[in-house]
C-alpha cells in the first residue's frame, strides 16, 4: 500500500471503477437506465454484468464445494442465513461486550474519522509546506522515508503510554498510518503545478491568498483527493487490527471476540463487512475526487 | 514615445545541470509606442528567452530592459503575456479567468459591476462573449487562444507580449485570428512584442521584423522595416511586390544566411 502512494491523479481518474462491486453496481445502473432506448445493448450489458457476477458467483462456488464435507468451517449458506439474522438487528446492545454489529461498525468508524481527519488537518497543510519550500522538503524527506515504512501497529504501544487508554492510542495508531499518504501527495501535488499556472500568477501579479486560492489549491486537490482516497484505505485497514489488540466496542475486537468464541461464521460475515465498507469508502472518495478534478487543457 | 521598451546590451546565461547555456548575447532592440514588432528565428535561438525578458518572467545576467522609463525586475500586469498554450486556468470558465485578471488591475478603483462588464467586453472583443460561461476544456483551441488573449487586453497593458499565439492552431484558425488580431490592435494602438516562427505571420502582422540568429548566444542579426500601409488585406498583399520582397528577405535571412548548416558549428 506503500508503493501506491505515488499514484498519480491521472491514474486515479483513469481507474474510477473501483474493482469489484462498484462496477457491478455502475453496471446495474446503466442497465436499469438503457431499455429506453433501443436497441438494447445486449452485448454491452453482457460485458459489463457477467463478468464480475461470474467473479463473485465463482468465489462462493469454490466456498460451497471447499465446506461441503467440513464440520469448523461454515458453507455459504449458512454464513448468510446468519447474517440474515445478524443484520436484522444491527443496534442491540447487550453490555460492553456485546453488542450488535452496526455499532461495532460505526464505533470502527467513527476512530477511523478522528485519527484520519487529525492526519488530514496536519498532513495536508505540511504537504502544502513541504511542496512549497525546498527547506522543508529536504528536512523532512528523510524523517518521512524513516518512518513511513513502519508497520502501524509499532506504533500502538507508543500511544498506550503516553495517552494510557487504549481508544486514543488506537486513534493515534490511524493517525501516523493515514499522515504520509496526504503529506506526500500534497507535496508531490504542490510541486507539479504547472509551471504556466504559475507564470500566470507572475504577470497578474496575484496576491499569495488569490495564489492559494484560485491556482495552487485547485491544481493541487486532485493529488490531494488521491493522498485522502489513499490514507482512509489504509486507515481502515489498520483499525481491524489495532482494535484486535486494544479491544473495546469496534469491528476489530468483534472479529477476536468472535475468535475466541469459536464462532467462525461471525468472522466470515465480519470479514465481508469490513471489505464492504471500505469499498464504500474508497468510492465515496473516488466519486469526491471525480467532482473535483479537472482536464489539463 | 520612440523608446518605450529598451533592451540595452542584455545577456543571458543559464546555469543547467549540463553546465552554462549562453542563451543570448548583446541584445539591443527599442521598440516605440503602439509598434508591432515580431521576433522571428529557428526553434532554440532563444526568441521567447528576450519575451520573458521584457515579461520579467526572466531576468537578465547582464544588461538591462526598461518599460516606459523603468526598469524591468518582475512581470507585472502592465506587460501582459499570452502565453503560446494559452494557459487558462481549467477550473475557471473563460469569464473567471479574465476577471481574474480584471480584478487584479481595476479591482482596487472600480466596482464589482463595472469589473464584470470589463470581462465581458474583453470576451466580446475576441468574438468569445457566447463561451463566457464555458470551461476552457469545452473550447476549441483557437477559442481557447482567443480568451488568452481577452485576458491579457483586458488588463489594458502598456505591451502585449505574445509567445508563438497561434503557433498550435490549422491554419485557416491561425489566419482568422491574425486578422482578428490586427483589428484589435489597430482599435486598442496596443504595443505588440510577438514571437513567431511563421514568415508571413511576421510580415503581415509587423511594423518591424526582429531576426535571431541561431543559438547558442543567439544575438539579433537583421531588424526589417515592414512598409505597408495599414490596414493590411491578406489577400490583396500576396501580390503585392513590396509584400513578396520583405517575406524574401526574411527567409533569405532565415534559410540562406542563419539556416540549419550554421547551428551545428
Amino acid at each position: 500500500m506503500v508503493s501506491a502512494v505515488f499514484h498519480s491523479p491521472d491514474a486515479a481518474n483513469e481507474g474510477h471503477a473501483p474493482v469489484g462491486k462498484p462496477k457491478a453496481a455502475a453496471a446495474m445502473q446503466t442497465a436499469a437506465s438503457r431499455p429506453a432506448r433501443a436497441p438494447f445493448d445486449w452485448r454491452g450489458l453482457f460485458l459489463k454484468v457477467i463478468p464480475p457476477v461470474a467473479g463473485i458467483a465463482g468465489l462462493i462456488a469454490i466456498w460451497a464445494l471447499v465446506t461441503m464435507k467440513s464440520n469448523t468451517f461454515p458453507t455459504p449458506a449458512a454464513t448468510l442465513k446468519e447474517a440474515i439474522v445478524m443484520f436484522s438487528d444491527p443496534f442491540y446492545s447487550k453490555g460492553p461486550n456485546d453488542q450488535g454489529i452496526g455499532w461495532n461498525i460505526l464505533f470502527s468508524l467513527q476512530r477511523v474519522a478522528m485519527g484520519f481527519g487529525l492526519a488530514a488537518l496536519v498532513g495536508i497543510p505540511l504537504g502544502f509546506m513541504i511542496g512549497r519550500f525546498v527547506f522543508l522538503d529536504r528536512m523532512f524527506s528523510p524523517l518521512i522515508s524513516l518512518l513511513r515504512p513502519v508497520s502501524p501497529l509499532a506504533w500502538l504501544p507508543i500511544g498506550l503510554l503516553v495517552f494510557k487508554a487504549a481508544n486514543p492510542a488506537a486513534i493515534w495508531t490511524i493517525f501516523i498510518c493515514s499522515i504520509w499518504p496526504m503529506i506526500i501527495n500534497t507535496a508531490v501535488g504542490v510541486q507539479r503545478v504547472p509551471a504556466d499556472y504559475l507564470n500566470v500568477a507572475r504577470v497578474l501579479n496575484l496576491s499569495e491568498w488569490k495564489v492559494i486560492t484560485k491556482i495552487l489549491f485547485p491544481a493541487v486537490l486532485p493529488y490531494m483527493l488521491t493522498g485522502v482516497r489513499l490514507s482512509v484505505g489504509t486507515a481502515w485497514l489498520v483499525i481491524v487490527a489495532a482494535e484486535m489488540l486494544t479491544g473495546g466496542v469496534g469491528i476489530g475486537f468483534w472479529v477476536w471476540d468472535e475468535w475466541n468464541n469459536l464462532n467462525v461464521t461471525h468472522i466470515l460475515i465480519a470479514i465481508f463487512v469490513i471489505g464492504i465498507v471500505g469499498l464504500l469508502l474508497e468510492w465515496a472518495l473516488v466519486s469526491i475526487a471525480k467532482r473535483f478534478t479537472y482536464d489539463d487543457v | 514615445m520612440k523608446d518605450f521598451i529598451q533592451v540595452q546590451n542584455a545577456e543571458m546565461v543559464f546555469n543547467t545541470k549540463k553546465g552554462r547555456f549562453h542563451a543570448l548575447r548583446e541584445i539591443n532592440l527599442t521598440v516605440a509606442k503602439g509598434e508591432f514588432v515580431t521576433l522571428i528565428g529557428h526553434s532554440g535561438c532563444g526568441k521567447s528567452t528576450l519575451l520573458y525578458l521584457i515579461a520579467g518572467l526572466t531576468l537578465p545576467t547582464g544588461g538591462g530592459l526598461i518599460c516606459d522609463n523603468r526598469e524591468i525586475a518582475a512581470p507585472g500586469p502592465e506587460r501582459a503575456v499570452v502565453f503560446q498554450n494559452h494557459s487558462l486556468l481549467p477550473w475557471l470558465t473563460c469569464e473567471e479567468n479574465v476577471h481574474l485578471a480584471v480584478e487584479r488591475v481595476f479591482g482596487a478603483i472600480e466596482s464589482g459591476a463595472r469589473l464584470k462588464a470589463r470581462s465581458r467586453a474583453a470576451l466580446d472583443l475576441v468574438n468569445m462573449g457566447h463561451a463566457a460561461s464555458k470551461r476552457p476544456h469545452e473550447i476549441s483551441g483557437g477559442m481557447k487562444q482567443r480568451v488568452g488573449i481577452a485576458r491579457a487586453l483586458a488588463m489594458e497593458p502598456k505591451v502585449l507580449l505574445m509567445d508563438e499565439p497561434f503557433g498550435a492552431l490549422d491554419a485557416l484558425t491561425r489566419a482568422h485570428l491574425q486578422d482578428e488580431l490586427l483589428k484589435i490592435v489597430a482599435r486598442t494602438y496596443s504595443t505588440v512584442v510577438m514571437v513567431t516562427h511563421d514568415v508571413d505571420e511576421a510580415v503581415l502582422l509587423s511594423d518591424r521584423i526582429v531576426m535571431m540568429t541561431n543559438g547558442p548566444a543567439a544575438t539579433i542579426g537583421e531588424i526589417l522595416s515592414i512598409e505597408l500601409e495599414r490596414p493590411r488585406n491578406r489577400v490583396e498583399l500576396a501580390e503585392d511586390s513590396r509584400y513578396v520582397r520583405h517575406r524574401k528577405q526574411v527567409l533569405e535571412f532565415l534559410y540562406t544566411r542563419h539556416g540549419h548548416v550554421e547551428k551545428a558549428a
